[in-house]
């Protein structure tokens, strides 16, 4: 019966309609990690414009309107429209190939979750054209401020809706996909970790990107149709939106860092031609993990008032991470132990990986005692903090599964040295970006401004200059990618790392239209 | 390999819905966007979106009916369709989470709190110390932005006999399964059919309670958080009844022109899942919002 329906189509449609109407899971995870990577330069840019303007004291580039319309607008192009997408990007690409499945099991919505993004971004960039500027509230969106928002008010909220559904959507797909398209005899204790790690973020995604829907829908009634909900005048309370954002944001966090453990639990195993050690732990530390993300929210808003016991609820629960946290982190250096190690170019990103996350990770738990906190929050330490997370983490992360899978996606082996000169000037100019920020922070420089006292300026001047090199070394990254997917470079066996194990490294280099038409056979 | 033995995996075609979909989507909110910034030609914008939308869902799903009915699909894509719409569920469940947060947080901290209440006593007094806090709050803290509110809405009028008809069709759409199962063309016919109509009713009358309160007891939007909890959270709920209602009508269509069998009816038990699900959350508003 359905030999039928599979044999008219073998090979991909060309032109311009294999991309806009794709149903096929690799052209979808291309579409995805294309467009990660245009907003990735894109959310660059704001960056680039934000350091430039903390070189030094005064204001000197921009207003700071525009300035805090940069950290805004970076902020939710990097977490919604960089990291989010490249994630999914990679899901699409590798979980079928993982479990032995043709393509994701609901392969049209797989199309709709992406071209939902382009215009959803279409929407928030647009807001730069129009009178009053882009949001400038923070990515947080935190009232009353940002109901002061001009006309992007609802371009906001609205593109913040779309983001929201193409999420759900992809996660729906996900969890579907492994549930439903595993090969027989792929038990779920046979999973690899990326698609461990992918399940419990879909299932984050679901729980959590609907409250973040209805949160910013009571933001969008608030301004336009005369609720109360953050209006203490109307028996609202303006701290009430934080916990309801938080409730979606700490988890929105793990599913930024969740799919980061997942490539690493690959690479590491590869690069050292050992197993991971402690799987089951793993799995069951990313479980934790997850439960954990659900109570844990209100760390982010320890200075608001909060009642005594909820201080120490959340403290103690956020404290409570770092356990199965410490497991993951144990566990690889464990898989490296005694292995027979090569330091190839992802095998030296996820390396950093987990040293600098680790870092992330310290600053975090330092964040987490709320007697600390008092003195931390919004300064520099905590941009310090979540950019050792989310750059040296999940940028890194994706960045070593770019360079891992690179060979199977393309067929060609990417340039090795260009590689590890993009791993080297990166992971010392990230670092000369991000450690001197500890530093401002603890000495009392707040985040989000844009003009600071004279002390603070020798750091901020190290911290730019990194960030200028960080920068460009990206166009060397953008170079690699685009020469490998032209199709330069020396031929990739299938196999392509010789201690790489699952079934994605049994397909051809690049893999066939349909990575698997029959299931295959599992030992 | 034995073909027989080992069935072979199926993808769907390539389809120009998921592209429509999307820009159906973006039109529709960017002229809600354009709307509420007061531009002119927001509205038609906004309708033109819902068309396109309505347009992607009349197309899409019209595909996909064709070639269930070619019998494409097999049975490891049936219990794809089912995974997916148990998560989808999932998902509108954590939506309304999120607004029965607010509503608990409101209750339980916001209006105690400017009522003066535990370490909160200084925000009262500097604030509006003539502020009582109560629930159902009939007058918001701040008497010179927000008209009191006459009542508060009763839980054992039209909330109570509400309850009853969703709970009814809540049978009515398990009979109409009963008989899908056992292969009763007729009954299957009059048990969705009547479900559907309890759906409109409940949405009719909910129309009427709105209605009621925003002529008869100065309870709107727009009353303090009492109102806006309440309009939110019905609001929602009454818009997912409605979509509820639209598909079980369409299912009753297609049930009419025999489209289900008694072993492969997937789009039955999906919208009639989804009509468990807002029957549930109605329970749970019709406890928290109405009678505590």
């Amino acid at each position: 019966m359905t030999d039928i329906a599979l044999d008219h189509h073998h090979a991909a449609p060309s032109g311009l309609q294999r991309w806009l109407f794709s149903t096929n899971h690799k052209d979808i995870g291309t579409l995805y990690l294309c467009f990660s990577a245009l907003m990735f330069l894109t959310g660059g840019s704001f960056a680039m414009v934000i350091r430039a303007e903390l070189f030094q004291p005064g204001l000197q580039v921009v207003e700071p309107m525009t300035f805090n319309q940069m950290t805004t607008m970076h902020a939710l192009v990097m977490i919604f429209g960089a990291v989010m997408p490249a994630f999914v990007g990679l899901a699409n690409w590798m979980i079928p190939m993982m479990i032995g499945a043709p393509d994701m099991a609901l392969p049209r919505l797989n199309n709709w979750s992406f071209w939902i993004l382009p215009f959803a971004f279409a929407m928030l960039l647009a807001t730069w054209f129009m009178p009053g500027g882009p949001p400038s509230g923070g990515w947080t969106m935190y009232p009353p401020l940002v109901l002061q928002t001009g006309m992007a008010f609802p371009f906001l909220i609205f593109a913040i809706h779309l983001m929201g559904i193409s999420s759900v959507m992809g996660a729906i797909n996900v969890i579907t996909t492994v549930f439903n398209m595993r090969a027989p005899g792929m038990t779920f204790f046979k999973l690899p970790m990326f698609v461990w790690t992918w399940i419990i973020t879909a299932f984050l995604l679901i729980a959590a990107m609907p409250v973040l829907a209805g949160v910013v829908t009571m933001l969008l009634t608030d301004k336009y149709f005369g609720t109360s909900f953050f209006d203490a005048a109307g028996g609202g309370d303006p701290v009430m939106f934080q916990h309801v954002f938080w409730f979606f944001g700490h988890p929105e966090v793990y599913i930024m860092i969740l799919p980061a453990f997942g490539i690493v639990s690959h690479i590491v195993p590869a690069f050292a031609r050992k197993p991971l050690f402690g799987y089951r732990s793993m799995v069951y530390a990313v479980g934790a993990i997850a439960a954990l993300s659900f109570i844990v929210w209100a760390h982010h808003m320890f200075t608001v008032g909060m009642p005594l016991a909820g201080e120490l609820f959340f403290m103690y629960s956020t404290i409570l991470i770092a356990v199965p946290t410490g497991v993951k982190v144990f566990n690889w250096v464990a898989t490296m132990w005694r292995g027979s190690l090569t330091f190839e170019t992802p095998m030296l990103w996820a390396l950093s990986f987990i040293v600098l996350f680790t870092i992330g990770g310290f600053s975090g738990l330092m964040l987490g005692l709320a007697p600390v906190d008092f003195q931390y929050q919004d300064t520099y330490f905590v941009v310090a903090h979540f950019h050792y997370v989310l750059v040296t983490g999940a940028v890194f992360a994706i960045i070593a599964g770019v360079y891992f899978w690179l060979p199977k996606w393309t067929g060609v082996m990417y340039d090795e040295r260009l590689g590890k000169l993009h791993f080297w000037l990166s992971a010392i100019s990230v670092n000369m970006l991000f450690f001197p920020q500890h530093f401002l922070g603890l000495a009392g420089m707040p985040r989000r401004i844009p003009d600071y006292a004279t002390q603070f300026t020798g750091w901020n001047m190290v911290s730019s200059v990194g960030g200028f090199v960080f920068g460009a070394s990206q166009l060397i990254f953008l170079y690699i990618v685009l020469r490998a997917m032209s199709g330069k470079g020396q031929p990739a066996s299938g196999q392509v790392w010789e201690g790489a194990e699952g079934l994605e490294w049994t397909l051809s280099s690049p893999p066939p239209h349909h990575s698997f038409s029959e299931p295959p056979k599992l030992h | 390999m034995d073909h027989a033995a080992t069935p072979r995996y199926y993808v769907p075609d390539s389809s120009i819905w998921p592209l429509i979909g999307s820009a159906g989507l973006f039109v529709l909110v960017l002229g809600a966007a354009l709307w509420l910034n007061q531009i002119a030609g927001g509205q038609i914008v906004t309708v033109i979106g819902a068309g396109i939308v309505a347009a992607m869902m009349w197309g899409w799903f019209g595909t996909v009916i064709g070639e269930s009915m070619q019998g494409r699909y097999s049975d490891q894509v049936d219990l794809s369709f089912r995974w997916s719409m148990a998560w989808f569920i999932f998902s509108e469940v954590m939506f309304f989470a999120g607004f029965f947060g607010a509503l608990f947080y409101a209750r339980n901290y916001s209006v105690p709190w400017l009522g003066g209440m535990g370490d909160k006593g200084l925000a009262h007094e500097l604030l509006w110390p003539s502020f009582v806090a109560t629930w159902p709050l009939l007058q918001a803290p701040d008497p010179a932005r927000y008209a009191a509110i006459r009542e508060a809405m009763g839980a054992f009028g039209l909330p109570a006999i509400n309850t009853l008809i969703l709970l009814s069709s809540g049978a009515t759409v398990t009979w109409a399964h009963w008989a899908l199962k056992a292969d009763k063309q007729r009954q299957l016919v009059i048990g969705l059919a009547s479900t559907v109509a309890l759906g409109l009713l409940f949405v009719c009358l909910q129309a009427y309670e709105y209605w009621h309160a925003y002529t008869a007891m100065n309870l709107k939007l727009s009353s303090g958080i009492y109102g806006a909890t309440f309009f939110m959270l019905t609001g929602f709920h009454g818009l997912h009844v409605s979509i509820g209602a639209i598909m079980l009508a369409v299912i009753t269509l297609r049930a009419a022109r025999g489209h289900f069998t008694p072993d492969r009816h997937f789009a039955f038990e999906a919208a009639a899942w989804y009509w468990h699900f807002v029957d549930v959350v109605w329970l749970a508003l019709f406890l928290f919002v109405y009678v505590l």
